[in-house]
């Protein structure tokens, strides 16, 4: 048991290296990067790993790799980070709704949910982008909807059962008006629930972002998304391996990362959970 | 038992008949549909020549109407890019999907419930953590990512496996890892949770305390009971499948469904696009119901809450 929390600790103290290198690398790009991400040097195109000034070789426009892998970091944190916020508000919204109040609207939501969840969600945003169009904005729209329904059915189910808690039915005997059993009796229950998904599908959007782009929707080039980088990284497999592998490390690092971190957060808030 | 299918085969036609309902609306929501469908670079009395002869220039609910009776014909019209019957060509991809899928499903499931089952009954030893420690690393490397790095390694450099396309065995052998990868890992993690989870209860250690072989134990106890939120983790993640399918055959130029959707999407082909979702739908949906139909096998407890 002790070996195993110890293992626990390990991994999760791993987990936060790594997630805290990936902010680190989103937030100081501007200080830690060589070079401007968007311009290159065209006589210095193609340069591999360890040429001097660029350590990890350039692009075939000669843009520094290393360069455009730290400002990866801020595109993939921003994306993922406002499309948690926007599923964890509208989801944990509408789950905390029809958990309460039931009736016939609880019951549409789910069938609506279920209906959702009856399509693969990579390829729901993916239809989803497609038809509401590329971009930054776009595409954390696209992931938004195709991803609130894991918390609106999580949070329902929590309601379900906290709503017959004896500290509630007090409250209710007691008068205390809906909108505050809401949200000042139920929500903080609900609240480790929904960090452990808002963690758990953190790394989900961050890897699916970069899929989407892969694909030739979502973001765009020039701007530097690992996922736009890998794509273009395509054409010159053959010649220049750092293209492909460098984009591609920096996302798997940081998806280990943040699974890690919310591994752990499940064991220490709720380690019963499953999504 | 017959009620419950009548009832469930209703649910999965509502399911379709909502998913082509979004996705119709969705494309003309957003925009004139007739410029989704047409090339960026043609002239406006060709538009409005099309819009006449697709019909667009119609109310909107006699549009939503003809496109409802097609599909439930099975016409969703022709493909803009193909000319040709949108709902053939995606009938036509589908079984090198379902083939990879198979495939891909066989390795997966053959690589992490034995990973799985060993890191529970060995648990705590190097046998556990390197095959746990596999499958929190597996499950964060990205597919397509993992698809350009053994492109790099198998065909670039060494030259043993061609970069894609579908032809002899060794056409599957990348494209079915890449796939398999999109589920291996969680599905090790959670044989070994649920091998756990039996290994501690009381049926095992009743059979334990009659003095049964370890194997036996293990065998016949423990991995039918454990086997019941694998099959509902494998019929949950077809749909993972699925939709790994359409990064895998992008990557590997697999002539599937899944591409083919991919490049119905990059060229606004959305006869096609809605044909793929129907198939898509249909197929996720029934696969699901066989994993339920599995459950009255694997758990007797089941069959009568289905029953009643």
């Amino acid at each position: 048991m002790k070996a195993a929390a110890i293992r626990r600790n390990g991994l999760g103290l791993l987990g936060l290296v790594l997630a805290a290198a990936a902010v680190l690398a989103a937030l100081a790009a501007p200080i830690l990067a060589p070079h401007n991400p968007f311009i290159g040097d065209m006589t210095q195109g193609l340069r591999p790993p360890g040429t001097p000034g660029h350590p990890l070789g350039t692009d075939q426009l000669g843009r520094d790799t290393l360069s455009r892998v730290l400002y990866g970091a801020r595109v993939a944190l921003f994306i993922g980070l406002c499309t948690v916020l926007v599923t964890a508000i509208v989801g944990g919204l509408l789950g905390l709704l029809a958990g309460f109040f039931g009736g016939w609207s609880g019951q549409v939501l789910m069938r609506l949910c279920d209906v959702q969840l009856s399509f693969p969600f990579i390829l729901l945003a993916l239809t989803i982008n497609a038809i509401v169009g590329l971009g930054l904005r776009n595409i954390i729209i696209s992931l938004s909807a195709a991803g609130w329904v894991v918390y609106a059915r999580v949070v329902r189910g929590e309601v379900l059962s906290v709503k017959q808690r004896d500290f509630v039915q007090a409250a209710a005997a007691l008068g205390t008006s809906r909108a505050r059993i809401l949200f000042r009796h139920i929500l903080p229950n609900v609240a480790p629930s929904i960090i452990i998904v808002a963690s758990l599908q953190f790394s989900q959007f961050i890897v699916a972002e970069a899929a989407i782009s892969f694909l030739g929707f979502g973001v765009q080039p020039p701007t530097p998304a690992w996922g736009s980088m890998l794509s273009e990284s395509r054409d010159f497999l053959y010649v220049a391996w750092w293209l492909a592998a460098f984009p591609g490390a920096a996302l798997a690092l940081t998806a280990l990362g943040v699974n890690l971190v919310g591994d752990w957060l499940r064991d220490v808030l709720d380690p019963k959970f499953q999504v | 038992m017959r009620a419950y299918l009548v009832s469930r085969l209703a649910q999965t036609a509502l399911v379709v008949f909502l998913s082509l309902t979004a996705v119709f609306f969705l494309v003309r929501l957003t925009g004139d549909p007739v410029l989704l469908f047409l090339p960026m670079d043609i002239q406006a009395k060709d538009v409005n020549e099309f819009r006449q002869r697709l019909g667009f220039n119609d109310p909107l609910p006699v549009q939503y109407g003809r496109f409802l009776s097609g599909a439930a014909r099975g016409d969703f019209g022709e493909s803009l890019r193909y000319r040709r019957d949108a709902m053939r060509l995606v009938l036509e991809r589908l079984p090198a999907t379902l083939e990879l899928g198979l495939a891909a499903l066989l390795l997966a499931f053959s690589i992490s419930i034995p990973i799985g089952i060993l890191s529970a009954t060995h648990r705590g030893t190097l046998v556990d953590y390197l095959g746990m420690g596999g499958a929190v690393l597996g499950q964060a490397i990205p597919g397509f990512w993992l698809g350009l790095m053994l492109i790099y390694f198998f065909s670039v450099r060494l030259h043993w496996l061609p970069t894609g396309g579908m032809g002899g065995p060794t056409h599957f052998v990348m494209p079915c890892i890449v796939l398999a990868s999109f589920y291996a890992a969680r599905m090790a993690r959670l044989t070994r949770s649920s091998v756990l989870d039996v290994l501690g209860a009381e049926f095992v250690l009743t059979a334990r305390a009659k003095g049964l072989a370890e194997r036996i134990v293990i065998v016949k106890h423990a991995l039918k009971n454990a086997a019941i939120p694998i099959v509902t983790l494998a019929g949950l993640e077809t749909g993972q499948l699925l939709g790994g399918a359409v990064i895998t055959e992008t990557i590997f130029a697999w002539p599937g469904l899944g591409r083919l959707t991919v490049q119905a999407l990059l060229n606004r082909d959305f006869p096609v696009v809605l044909a793929a979702v129907f198939v898509i739908s249909v197929t996720y949906t029934l696969i699901n119901l066989g994993v339920d139909l599995l459950y009255g096998w694997l758990d007797p407890r089941t069959r009568r809450e289905v029953a009643a």
